[in-house]
Parts: C-alpha cells; sequence; structure tokens
C-alpha cells in the first residue's frame, strides 16, 4: 500500500507559540482518518501543512511523494465555512466550477467536459435545484454542500475535511456521512472535527490532536491519548457495538 | 443639449469619459467585490507625492503620478501577501506620506506651480488627444486581461487559498489587480483628479453588486453605469456650470442613493 501523505518530526509555531508539536503521520491509500481534538489545537493547522499554505519550521512532509506545493492539485479541500464572504457575487456552478480549475489551463475557458463534471457533483450533493442560488444567501449546510461539490469536480485523489459536519443540521448529517462512507472506498479521506460521536460511527482511523498527535494507526483511542489531548479528566460515552471506539473500561 | 457636441473640447470630455468608464468600471468591480477600497485610495492619494516630484524636477507630473502610484501598488500588494495583521496601518501610512511628499516637494519648487488644482480635482474638459490614446491602450490591456483570465481572477477572487491549492498564480494575479489599479488611478486623476477617483472606482461597481449575483454581470454594469455617470455629470456640469469631475461624483452619489432606496423596497 502506497502512503499518501508523509509527515515526519514536523513542528509549526506562530509568535513563539508552539502549535503542532512533534507531528509523525503516515495516510495509506485506503484510509479514511478523523482527527478529534479541541478548538485551537491544531487541527486545521495540519491541513493546512499538508496542503502547502503553512511551511513548518521543522519537519518534512510529503504529499504524493513530493513537496505539497508540487502535489497539492491532487487534494479536493473542504474548508471551514466561516472564512468567506457571504456578499460575493457568484453561484452555486460558479464556485463548484472553479474546482475544475486544477485540470484545466490558464488563459482558457472552462471545457463542456468541466460544466458536464460540476453538474454531476452537484447532483451528488443534492444541489441542484439551487444551481443558480448566490452561494451567500444560501444556508451553512447548503454552502457546505456546495465546497464538498467543488472538493469533488477536482477529481481528488485525497480528500481533507474541516469540520465538514458543523453547519449542518442532524437530518442532512447522517445523509453526508453515508456520502463519505460511499466516498472512501475510491479515495482516501482525512476528517478533523471536534464532533466526536460522529466521527466515531463511520471512520475507519481516529487520531487525537491537540499539539501532539496520538495515532496508533487504529480505531481505538486510549483514555491516556484522550485526556492529554483535552487536558482534562475524559467521562467517557462509549456508543457501544459494533462500532466501539473506546477500550472497555 | 447637443449644441455643446460641437465644441472640440466637449467631445474630447465625452470621449475621455466613456474610456475612462470602461478602465473604471472593470477595475472597480474587482476592487469592490474583492473590498479593496481603502488599497486603492491609498494607491491613489499616495500619488502625489509622484505629481509633487514632477513639479520640483521639471518633468510631466503624470509620470511622477504613476511612478509613485505603481510603486506604492507593489508595496501594499507584497504586504498584504506576507498576510500583516497591520496592512490597514501600513496603507493609511503610505496614503499620509505620499500626500506629505507632495506638499514639501510643491514647496520647494522656486515656480509657481501652474494647473496643480487640475490633478487634485481633475478637468476632464482639458484631456488632449495624446491622453485619449493612451487611455484606449489601457482599456485594451484591461478587457484582454480580464478576458484571458476570468475564470483564474474569479477563483481568487472569492477563495484565494483554494485557487492556490488548485495551482493558479494568486499572489501574481492578486499584484495584476492592484497595479491595473494604480494605472486606472492614474488615468482618472485627469478626469475627476486623484482626490475623487475612489468615487468613481467604487461607486459604479457598488451600484451594480446590489442588483447581480454574477460577477460578469456586475463588470458589465458597472462599465454602462460609469459611462451614463460621466455623460450625464458632464451635461449637468455644462448646464450648470459646475466643476466637471465633481458633478460627476454628484451625479453617480445621488444614483448610489438612489439604487439603496431602490433596493430596500424590494428586500
Amino acid at each position: 500500500m502506497k502512503s499518501v501523505v508523509d509527515l515526519k518530526d514536523v513542528w509549526v509555531s506562530y509568535n513563539e507559540k508552539i502549535v503542532l508539536e512533534n507531528i509523525n503521520l503516515t495516510i495509506k491509500e485506503d484510509d479514511f482518518l478523523g482527527i478529534i481534538g479541541p478548538n485551537g489545537g491544531g487541527k486545521t493547522t495540519l491541513l493546512k501543512v499538508i496542503l502547502g499554505l503553512i511551511k513548518p519550521n521543522r519537519g518534512v512532509v510529503k504529499v504524493f511523494g513530493g513537496s505539497p506545493e508540487n502535489n497539492r492539485t491532487l487534494i479536493g479541500y473542504v474548508p471551514q465555512l466561516s472564512q468567506f464572504d457571504t456578499d460575493f457575487p457568484a453561484t452555486v456552478l460558479d464556485v463548484v466550477m472553479t474546482g475544475r480549475l486544477n485540470q484545466t489551463r490558464m488563459f482558457r475557458r472552462y471545457s463542456l467536459e468541466d460544466k458536464k463534471i460540476a453538474d454531476k457533483v452537484i447532483e451528488e450533493v443534492n444541489m441542484s435545484h439551487l444551481r443558480h442560488h448566490a452561494i451567500g444567501r444560501l444556508s451553512g449546510g447548503e454552502r457546505q454542500r456546495v465546497f464538498m461539490a467543488r472538493a469533488l469536480a477536482s477529481e481528488p485523489k485525497l480528500l481533507l475535511l474541516d469540520e465538514p459536519t458543523a453547519n449542518v443540521d442532524k437530518n442532512l448529517d447522517t445523509k453526508l456521512w453515508e456520502f463519505f462512507n460511499d466516498l472512501k472506498k475510491t479515495t482516501p479521506i482525512i476528517l478533523v472535527t471536534h464532533d466526536i460521536s460522529a466521527v466515531s460511527i463511520y471512520v475507519d482511523k481516529i487520531a487525537c490532536l491537540n499539539r501532539r498527535l496520538h495515532y496508533e494507526g487504529t480505531k481505538e483511542i486510549t483514555l491516556e491519548a484522550l485526556e492529554d489531548t483535552y487536558k482534562c479528566p475524559v467521562e467517557l460515552i462509549a456508543h457501544g457495538l459494533p462500532h466501539r471506539v473506546l477500550k472497555e473500561h | 443639449m447637443i449644441e455643446i457636441l460641437q465644441y472640440d473640447f466637449m467631445r474630447n470630455a465625452m470621449i475621455a469619459g466613456l474610456l475612462a468608464s470602461i478602465a473604471c468600471g472593470v477595475v472597480g468591480s474587482f476592487i469592490v467585490v474583492k473590498r479593496m477600497v481603502f488599497i486603492s485610495g491609498g494607491i491613489a492619494h499616495s500619488s502625489f507625492g509622484g505629481i509633487g516630484l514632477g513639479y520640483l524636477l521639471g518633468f510631466n507630473p503624470i509620470i511622477g503620478a504613476l511612478i509613485f502610484s505603481l510603486l506604492s501598488a507593489l508595496g501594499i500588494g507584497l504586504i498584504t501577501e506576507k498576510g500583516g495583521r497591520r496592512q490597514d496601518t501600513a496603507i493609511g501610512i503610505l496614503w499620509a506620506v505620499g500626500m506629505a511628499l507632495g506638499i514639501i516637494f510643491i514647496g520647494l519648487t522656486p515656480r509657481y506651480a501652474p494647473d496643480l488644482f487640475s490633478y487634485l480635482f481633475g478637468n476632464i474638459l482639458t484631456v488632449p488627444n495624446s491622453d485619449l490614446i493612451l487611455m484606449a491602450i489601457l482599456d485594451i490591456i484591461i478587457i484582454g486581461l480580464i478576458f484571458l483570465l476570468y475564470k483564474e481572477l474569479l477563483a481568487v477572487s472569492f477563495d484565494e487559498e483554494y485557487a492556490s491549492i488548485s495551482g493558479i498564480p494568486s499572489t501574481k494575479l492578486n499584484l495584476m489587480i492592484i497595479c491595473l489599479t494604480a494605472l486606472t488611478v492614474v488615468m482618472l486623476i485627469r478626469i475627476v483628479g486623484m482626490i475623487l477617483v475612489i468615487a468613481l472606482l467604487t461607486i459604479p461597481a457598488a451600484v451594480s453588486e446590489l442588483f447581480n449575483t454574477k460577477l460578469k454581470n456586475i463588470l458589465l454594469h458597472s462599465v454602462i453605469l460609469s459611462a451614463v455617470f460621466a455623460i450625464v455629470g458632464l451635461f449637468a456640469s455644462y448646464l450648470f456650470d459646475l466643476a466637471s469631475g465633481a458633478t460627476i461624483i454628484v451625479t453617480a452619489g445621488i444614483a448610489f442613493f438612489i439604487a439603496v432606496l431602490i433596493k430596500n423596497q424590494y428586500s
């Protein structure tokens, strides 16, 4: 099994404050990894390191065997919603089309093929009826689906999801998770969230991140890892079989 | 009304207004949707340093304005790329220091500075033919670049981070927009002057942004609106014997006010 992401001894700090400490992580071709941790624990930073948007102070980052800058066009990224200008004049279709930019050349128009793919992924996330709506007028959950479609339109070889269910209502939430479940058969996925309960049901492997990364390459997380991650005694609420994440205790 | 077109200077003024509309409609749309209004204000005002230097050293002040505005555009662009939290402070400093340099340079100039006022407040009635040609060339460059790079510019304007991940040279495109802003500012100095430039760059785009959800339409409508403001303003200034640049901008301002009222009626 080839590895798609390799992080070795990665350290990141902002203004003397260490955000990521000695991160070692390998993602394989068939992984569906959930990374949980508190807000400010470095989850988004870790994704941005993989995308080459943040350069680590120390350590080596390899994406598909090369540098993130060279290979990040292979990655589909669904960022957190908070950072968007809701007044921006773009429709759902406009935004999803930008997902095709990694496949197109500069100075050219989008091709018919690009439009077909955009339509297909909009359909897949159930947004066809809102295709010509302004992105800013959508609800948080709908916008999340549009960004999902944009990432899928790029035909990614790896998908990075930052809090994908944060703004989605519970009903849609389940559907979205089933969608990821289908997707993971073809594409490795890394998903970061603070929503432990959701992550525990669907993902195949779990890591805990709060500056340091606890990852055994399995789905089980130990009480020690959780307590170190959340820096306080954690009360365990296991969801029971068949999706047991937490060891018997 | 039509008889005013008999005058050469009036015809030139009309042509100048129309040519300027293309540049400021297109570039202004990007300034408005990218929330760069303050940046363009900084570029416009820092160009006064160049105008002053032109007077002091005896070369065409417009060339000085061009150099200063391009340098400040690149400076602001690079500060923005660094992502410093004090970006607005840096722009404010550049804004004021540019103006201050201009005042000092003009003070040091031993001669009286003729038509200084026309650089501050513009005079569309004295635009020479050579400037019309330069404006037309700039328009062609702007339209060509926007046409070729539309999908990339939309992506960078909407979500710079995602555009970079997709392999788009976001930094270069941002610097391109900011340099086009500087060139447009210099071109508009002739028409409305450096103090009022900001209005002609932002009002047409701000009005069309109220009624459009697609960038393409905002670009198109901004150009049309800006042409309408220029021509109506020009006629009004002739009719009531008012300063032309200021009248164009008051016309645009009234239109913006009405547009906001209409928008609020319907939503």
